[in-house]
């Protein structure tokens, strides 16, 4: 297929509902259409199996532009609308895509955007902490809270209810017996079985998008950073390549190699501990041990390299803030090397025992369809048969100069999303090698950074959970207007949901820990 | 000839008791000492169980909001019931006067009163683990305990009593022979004493999810010197089992004399067979996942098949011989 025909099917289908748009070839394909549209675009769409990738608003002084980002034929398509004056009012699209539902609500409680038609319209990140007809993203509200009192607990959100004899509720969380972040969870069960779950998030809001009003570009990858700790290297990258795409910024391809140094050894680190947690939760304590140690000999070496274990703040805008001299990278490839023969043996190892593989077989089934429905990404994506890596698709450098390997498996349980990530982590030691012989000299950091004002764009990376978006827009000052990171979670918590039904409630943690979103970087 | 106060005897039977219940945490800190060796790691001091009942012990009491007179009353009545479980097994010494005031059926009805307070207590405060882990243990043990019953009827039948003393008398009487129908009850009841005492594959002791506890889930709003007492008993109830594992199936070294040097070989013998016990239960428990939950009934109706056999070969093979 040649590269406009899926634009040319789009415009026609676009045509035939009458539906008018104005294109432009901006970063990604850009169609601007009117609010009234906004729904039935997205069904065109779903029609044309796209994916959803996001959606998000942007308040400009006294109107709001809301964005979409597809994914068509593996090419990006931002859908734009302008809601020029309040109230601000929009269609649902997550009749089209069940996906867009949380984002939705967590747009209408920062931004104050009303949803028409949506299935689910309770309020998402808000719980009780500011008042239900005040917006957080709008100028008028202090970026200083104004108030020291304690926020309400949330006590009367309308759960879903199930009626009936023997069906039974387990509220678990949001304060949990191990430290882990704070997430609520209502189970319905019958006996032993889920019937229903329901997940409450917004626990950990602590304002990013807010604060991040009127940052200069550099205090924004500080922040950025620390969005998700897990995720900060994906995080950081993502903010970086959108504030550098907006500006025309060169990153020189010594600084993009180290980029990519750094985001394959988190994915590394978190794959490697994500593997022996999910043994863990069905007491196989043997590997969650292992792997702490492979985990944590990693994170340390990346102290002493990189100056921080979890690799916070090594992007810079226009490069990398550290330089590897010779010597680094040969004990980088040394620790490499130590590091995945380890590996090795210990997948050798645990492949070995049948109760382990006996208990996660066939738990938690994520069928392909479900999980295209919801848009998955990353491992959860790719456990089912979805096969979204942006590295491969869209990729971009230093990605587009090596293969990355293909891993894909369709049966969609936890044992899948164990062995693609096993496999994963395999292929990302293998890129490591790779790009630490391939590193290029030169400049780490683009000296020459002019920053273009009111300008704006997107960054996508594949983080180790699967794709991250970031939406930045700069003012005239060329500091940060809007800041709206994307995690993949968002994507891969709605899939929890419903891979949990069926399955017995005391699986809840292993099918969890298989799925492993992130909690701060969805409660923003 | 009998002495209606034999204060040798009942010393001995105090001295044995506390010996059970201050070595209990000693055995839990074996185990937990093999393990960390077993999966490569730096294990924690022998003792540490000790510090961790002084802490508790140390700590204040919560009380939940609702919590009634059972939830409180339990940890005592929990603690009791060990304390006296305790008394009646033989460690080091048989023919304690003690042991004539209970045999193992009454030892299965401790056990079982024990655990029928411990649910109403987890039931008492309302939460949803409570009543989970409550129904959980129910499920378990009304699977566990008719396959404990079938392995000491075939102990009975062989020994032709249920006094526990008596039986390992008779058989180290009986000296070494093959008998298939202990071989069975031996397996079935290693298996009980797995799900009793909620070891890997069936419970995870160590666990901090509380969707996947079973006993865990049951005490999870204890705190304090009642977290302490039940954390004790638990240990004491791990304890009872090896003890009766090794001195019934394995009662070679025990002794039958009251006297300083048998019991001294016998305290030494059960404490070597107690520390082997260990390596086998901790290799175990390294090498397998904990099993799905609605698995365990299955494990248990072949522990439960297994002491069926046990029973049916004693009457085939052995009755008459």
């Amino acid at each position: 297929m040649s590269d406009n025909t899926w634009q040319q099917i789009l415009f026609t289908e676009l045509k035939r509902l009458n539906i008018t748009y104005k294109s432009q070839q901006l970063q990604y394909l850009t169609l601007s259409i009117d609010a009234t549209d906004w729904s039935k675009i997205s069904n065109v769409l779903r029609g044309l199996e796209a994916r959803f990738s996001g959606v998000w608003g942007d308040v400009l002084r006294t109107n709001i532009d809301v964005y979409a980002l597809f994914s068509l034929e593996q090419h990006y398509l931002l859908v734009k609308t302008n809601l020029p004056e309040p109230p601000f009012s929009l269609p649902s699209i997550s009749t089209c895509y069940p996906a867009a539902n949380r984002m939705e609500r967590h747009m209408r409680d920062l931004l104050g955007v009303e949803l028409q038609d949506s299935p689910d319209d309770r309020r998402w990140t808000r719980h009780q902490a500011w008042k239900d007809k005040e917006y957080p993203l709008h100028e008028n509200f202090p970026i200083k809270r104004t108030s020291y009192k304690k926020t309400d607990g949330d006590c009367k959100y309308p759960f879903f209810q199930t009626q009936g004899s023997s069906v039974c509720e387990v509220p678990v969380g949001p304060i949990h017996a191990g430290i882990i972040e704070p997430g609520h969870f209502r189970f319905q069960v019958i006996g032993e079985t889920v019937l229903n779950l329901e997940q409450r998030f917004g626990y950990t809001h602590k304002g990013i998008e807010k604060i991040a009003i009127g940052k200069t570009p550099a205090q924004l990858l500080k922040l950025a950073a620390r969005v998700s700790g897990d995720s900060s290297v994906a995080n950081t990258w993502c903010a970086a390549m959108a504030i550098e795409t907006a500006s025309n910024v060169k990153v020189p391809e010594r600084a993009i190699y180290l980029r990519a140094i750094l985001l394959e050894r988190e994915r590394i680190a978190n794959h490697i501990g994500d593997i022996g947690g999910i043994c863990n939760d069905v007491g196989f304590a043997f590997a969650h041990h292992q792997t702490a140690r492979l985990r944590e000999l990693w994170q340390r070496t990346n102290a002493q390299i990189f100056n921080h274990r979890l690799l916070m703040d090594t992007i810079v805008i226009g490069g990398v803030a550290n330089d590897i001299n010779p010597d680094q990278i040969q004990s980088l490839l040394q620790e490499l090397d130590t590091i995945s023969r380890d590996f090795d043996q210990f997948i050798d190892i645990i492949q070995d025992y049948p109760s382990l593989e006996d208990r996660l077989a066939t738990t938690g089934f994520l069928p392909h369809g479900t999980a295209k429905a919801l848009g998955c990404l990353g491992y959860v994506g790719r456990a089912s048969g979805i096969d979204v890596d942006v590295r491969r698709n869209n990729s971009y450098p230093p990605y587009d100069k090596y293969k990355v390997q293909h891993v894909l498996h369709s049966d969609g349980d936890v044992l899948s999303r164990l062995q693609v990530r096993v496999e994963e982590t395999r292929s990302s030691f293998k890129l490591l090698s790779a790009l630490l012989h391939g590193l290029a000299s030169g400049d780490i950091v683009n000296s020459k950074i002019t920053l273009l004002p009111n300008s704006q764009a997107l960054g996508i990376v594949a983080a180790w959970r699967g794709e991250m978006l970031a939406f930045i827009r700069l003012d005239d000052r060329g500091n940060i207007a809007r800041y709206y990171p994307r995690d993949p979670s968002w994507l891969n918590w709605p899939a929890l949901e419903a891979l949990i039904d069926d399955n017995i409630i005391a699986d809840f943690p292993v099918c969890n820990k298989s799925v492993n979103g992130s909690y701060s970087g969805v409660d923003l | 000839m009998l002495d209606l106060i034999d204060f040798k005897g009942w010393l001995l039977v105090i001295i044995q008791t506390w010996m059970f219940v201050f070595l209990a945490p000693l055995l839990v800190g074996w185990l937990t000492w093999l393990k960390c060796h077993l999966q490569n790691r730096r294990a924690p001091s022998l003792l540490q169980p000790y510090r961790n009942l002084w802490r508790l012990f140390h700590k204040d009491v919560l009380l939940p909001k609702h919590a009634s007179l059972i939830f409180r009353m339990n940890p005592y009545i929990v603690a009791g019931v060990m304390l006296i479980a305790a008394s009646i097994i033989p460690l080091f010494v048989v023919r304690m006067p003690s042991s004539a005031t209970a045999d193992v059926i009454v030892l299965v009805g401790f056990f079982a009163l024990a655990k029928f307070f411990q649910s109403l207590a987890a039931m008492d405060i309302g939460t949803a683990f409570g009543g989970m882990g409550a129904s959980r243990e129910m499920t378990v043990s009304a699977l566990a305990e008719p396959a404990m019953l079938m392995s000491v009827f075939t102990l009975a039948m062989v020994a032709h009593s249920t006094n526990l003393s008596t039986v390992v008398e008779t058989l180290i009487q009986h000296g070494l022979v093959l008998r298939p129908s202990l071989l069975f009850a031996f397996a079935g009841l290693v298996l009980v004493a797995i799900a009793e005492t909620g070891r890997i594959p069936v419970d995870n002791p160590s666990t901090h999810l509380e969707l996947t506890m079973i006993h865990e889930a049951m005490v999870l709003e204890y705190s304090g010197r009642m977290l302490a007492l039940i954390e004790w008993s638990s240990m004491t109830k791990l304890m009872i089992y090896g003890v009766l594992i090794c001195n019934v199936f394995f009662p070679w070294g025990i002794a039958l004399h009251h006297d300083f040097y048998s019991m001294f070989i016998g305290f030494i013998a059960i404490a070597s067979k107690l520390m082997l016990l260990g390596v086998f239960l901790v290799v175990a428990e390294t090498v397998l996942a904990k099993m799905r939950l609605f698995r365990v009934p299955i494990f248990l109706s072949l522990a439960f098949t297994l002491s069926l056999l046990g029973l049916l070969s004693y009457i085939i093979l052995e009755v008459g011989s």
